[in-house]
């Protein structure tokens, strides 16, 4: 025989219904725990970060100071990974390119995944028509390869930290409007939405303040997902030349130069960014791919 | 079916003529035109030269104007004319395009080859650490960067095998051989990292279906283990890595742009990498453009694939 619920109900004390909330640090160990991978792509990031902060105190030379006397040098104690063909220090270069390509890299993940999110939220929000028209222009920008679109906008834009920004956050943006517009589908239908609704709350004011919020999760993991192809589409950018200009170091340009004529001489050149640039962007992989694991409720348990 | 395949055909007509536009508005986005980009590297401005060019290219007409004249040229698949080669572009390109079709059928293959064994294995032993390794290996194919890798292969190459890349492109007639390494380094560069994403997806599809019901029946009537994972699962398990595969045909063509610069592949990709750098721009314009249509037909292949992979999709209503 079930117990009637009003019996049941009195037999749970109201205190423990609800664990209490367990502190930051706890979270953080359990995640390093069952996420091992991913607490190792944090790390990355966060030495990634500091280094970027702090690249003016963790140089030894100066970036963009040449040494026409030691060019193409070997690793040394001096220059603990050498120097390039005009004699600058690499370790010094790659210090400071992590600032590059973190300012660039984040900042096309935010501009490209804001404007993307506030697209997918109104379009999923609104549904319809706007929904519809909405999706299929997604399906043009979507449709080309992310690295053609970010190299025709650069081309086009103009080499400067600003445009190639720009450039890259465009591809970001369909892909951040699908993340965005499919969770704004699910959480629209329920149940506190239709009770703001009906308490007369404006439209606006609903998608921005009761439904946004509950979308914080996929947001967090669509931008540390994209953070390591940002990155990466930086790094091929600068590569061809179209990216990030002198006197700037850039990790994809220190490649581009040596590539050409000096990888045989010296292939210090270019082990030492590439190993960078691969490194950041498997951090972020990393991250994103267990924030997503963890963070997102339809994908939790079936990985 | 048919009126299925009319309409996806249809929305592609529709989808393209949008990317043409959207091609044509980001070319003429920047400050200043072509002509500008020209004199700026030669360093003066004549202005009747100036005007002279404009018209030439007609560039001195309405935007909608340029711009019904270009969809006009793509419609009887006149490419328009290369600035720096003087010549028509459909000549320019037409040489290129075996190259990189190779070099594309080459990449898809190793990144199938790779992706789909290994994507299996890691489901099948869920969470062990042959798992983690097969994961890890593939998230790292995924974060280095195409021509970095192929920079390193070629470095490794020359070091511990005295081989040197050839300089120039070597065909299959001439010299077989040389042919066949001269493309096998860059497509196991481009498929390694495009395998990534068909080993993730393979991996976590199977291991759903692996739940499924028929799959602990198949176990419980004692079928052999390889039958029931290679056969059974996969059969099922294989419509999203297909899906996939479609739209790894446009992140493959990304990669290829690189790869082609760095292996020194006179191909179509490579070629878009250098008009843009000379701002030859009725060819990049042109090039992109191609690109877009093989990535829409390239899905909508995949699309009709459904249906002869997976007798339960039926197209229509």
């Amino acid at each position: 025989m079930a117990a009637s619920p009003v019996e049941a109900r009195v037999d749970v004390p109201i205190v423990s219904v609800r664990p209490a909330a367990p502190g930051s640090w706890t979270t953080l160990g359990r995640f390093v725990r069952r996420k091992p991978l991913g607490a190792a792509g944090a790390v990355i990031i966060v030495v990634m970060v500091v280094t970027a902060l702090l690249a003016p105190w963790l140089q030894t030379h100066d970036p963009i100071a040449t040494d026409a006397a030691y060019t193409l040098g070997k690793p040394t104690v001096d220059h603990w990974l050498g120097t390039d063909h005009l004699g600058r220090d690499i370790y010094s270069r790659i210090v400071h390119g992590a600032w590059v390509s973190l300012l660039v890299g984040l900042g096309s993940t935010l501009l490209g995944s804001v404007l993307g999110g506030i697209i997918g939220l109104l379009s999923g929000y609104m549904g319809g028509k706007t929904d519809l028209i909405t999706q299929r222009f997604l399906d043009i920008l979507q449709g080309l390869p992310l690295l053609v679109l970010a190299l025709v906008m650069s081309a086009s834009l103009g080499p400067s930290i600003r445009n190639v920004i720009i450039a890259i956050s465009i591809p970001i943006i369909p892909r951040a409007a699908r993340v965005i517009r499919a969770s704004v589908l699910s959480i629209r239908e329920m149940q506190y939405v239709e009770a703001a609704r009906a308490l007369g709350v404006q439209h606006l004011r609903v998608a921005f303040r009761h439904i946004l919020p509950n979308t914080v999760g996929p947001f967090i993991v669509l931008c540390t997902a994209q953070l390591g192809s940002a990155i990466l589409v930086e790094a091929t950018l600068s590569f061809l030349g179209m990216g990030v200009p002198e006197p700037y170091p850039s990790w994809g340009r220190m490649l581009s130069v040596s590539a050409a004529e000096y990888a045989q001489k010296a292939p210090h050149l270019v082990l030492f960014p590439g190993v960078a640039i691969s490194l950041a962007v498997f951090g972020s992989n990393l991250l994103g791919d267990a924030l997503r694991d963890t963070l997102d409720p339809r994908l939790r348990g079936s990985r | 079916m048919k009126t299925y395949v009319a309409q996806r055909l249809g929305i592609a007509v529709l989808t393209l003529i949008g990317m043409s536009m959207v091609i044509f508005v980001l070319l003429r986005l920047a400050p200043g035109d072509i002509v500008d980009i020209l004199f700026s590297t030669a360093g003066y401005v004549n202005e009747s030269e100036k005007a002279a060019i404009m018209k030439e290219l007609g560039l001195d007409r309405p935007y909608w104007v340029q711009y019904l004249e270009w969809m006009r040229q793509m419609f009887v698949g006149d490419l328009g004319k290369s600035y720096r080669y003087d010549i028509p572009a459909w000549d320019v390109i037409r040489p290129l395009l075996p190259v990189t079709i190779e070099l594309a059928i080459l990449s898809l293959i190793v990144s199938v080859a790779l992706g789909v064994p290994t994507g299996v294995i890691s489901a099948v032993k869920q969470d062990s650490s042959l798992d983690y390794v097969l994961r890890v290996v593939s998230l790292a194919g995924l974060s280095m960067p195409s021509f970095w890798l192929g920079m390193v292969i070629i470095l490794g190459m020359v070091s511990w095998l005295g081989w040197i890349p050839p300089l120039t492109y070597v065909g299959p007639r001439e010299n077989f051989s040389g042919h066949a390494i001269q493309f096998a380094l860059p497509a196991l560069a481009v498929g390694y990292r495009s395998s990534a994403l068909i080993m993730r997806i393979t991996r976590s599809s199977l291991l759903e279906v692996m739940r499924e019901d028929y799959i602990r029946t198949a176990w419980a009537k004692g079928q052999n283990g390889r039958v029931v994972i290679w056969s059974h699962a996969l059969k099922n398990a294989i419509l999203p890595v297909v899906t996939v595969i479609g739209i790894e045909f446009a992140f493959l063509i990304g990669g290829l742009v690189v790869t082609e610069t760095v292996f020194n592949l006179p191909g179509v990709a490579r070629f878009l990498v250098q008009a843009i750098l000379w701002r030859d721009y009725p060819i990049v314009q042109n090039l992109v453009m191609l690109i877009a249509i093989v990535v829409i037909l390239s899905n909508l292949f995949v699309d009709m694939l459904y249906g002869v992979l997976d007798p339960r999709v039926r197209y229509g209503s």
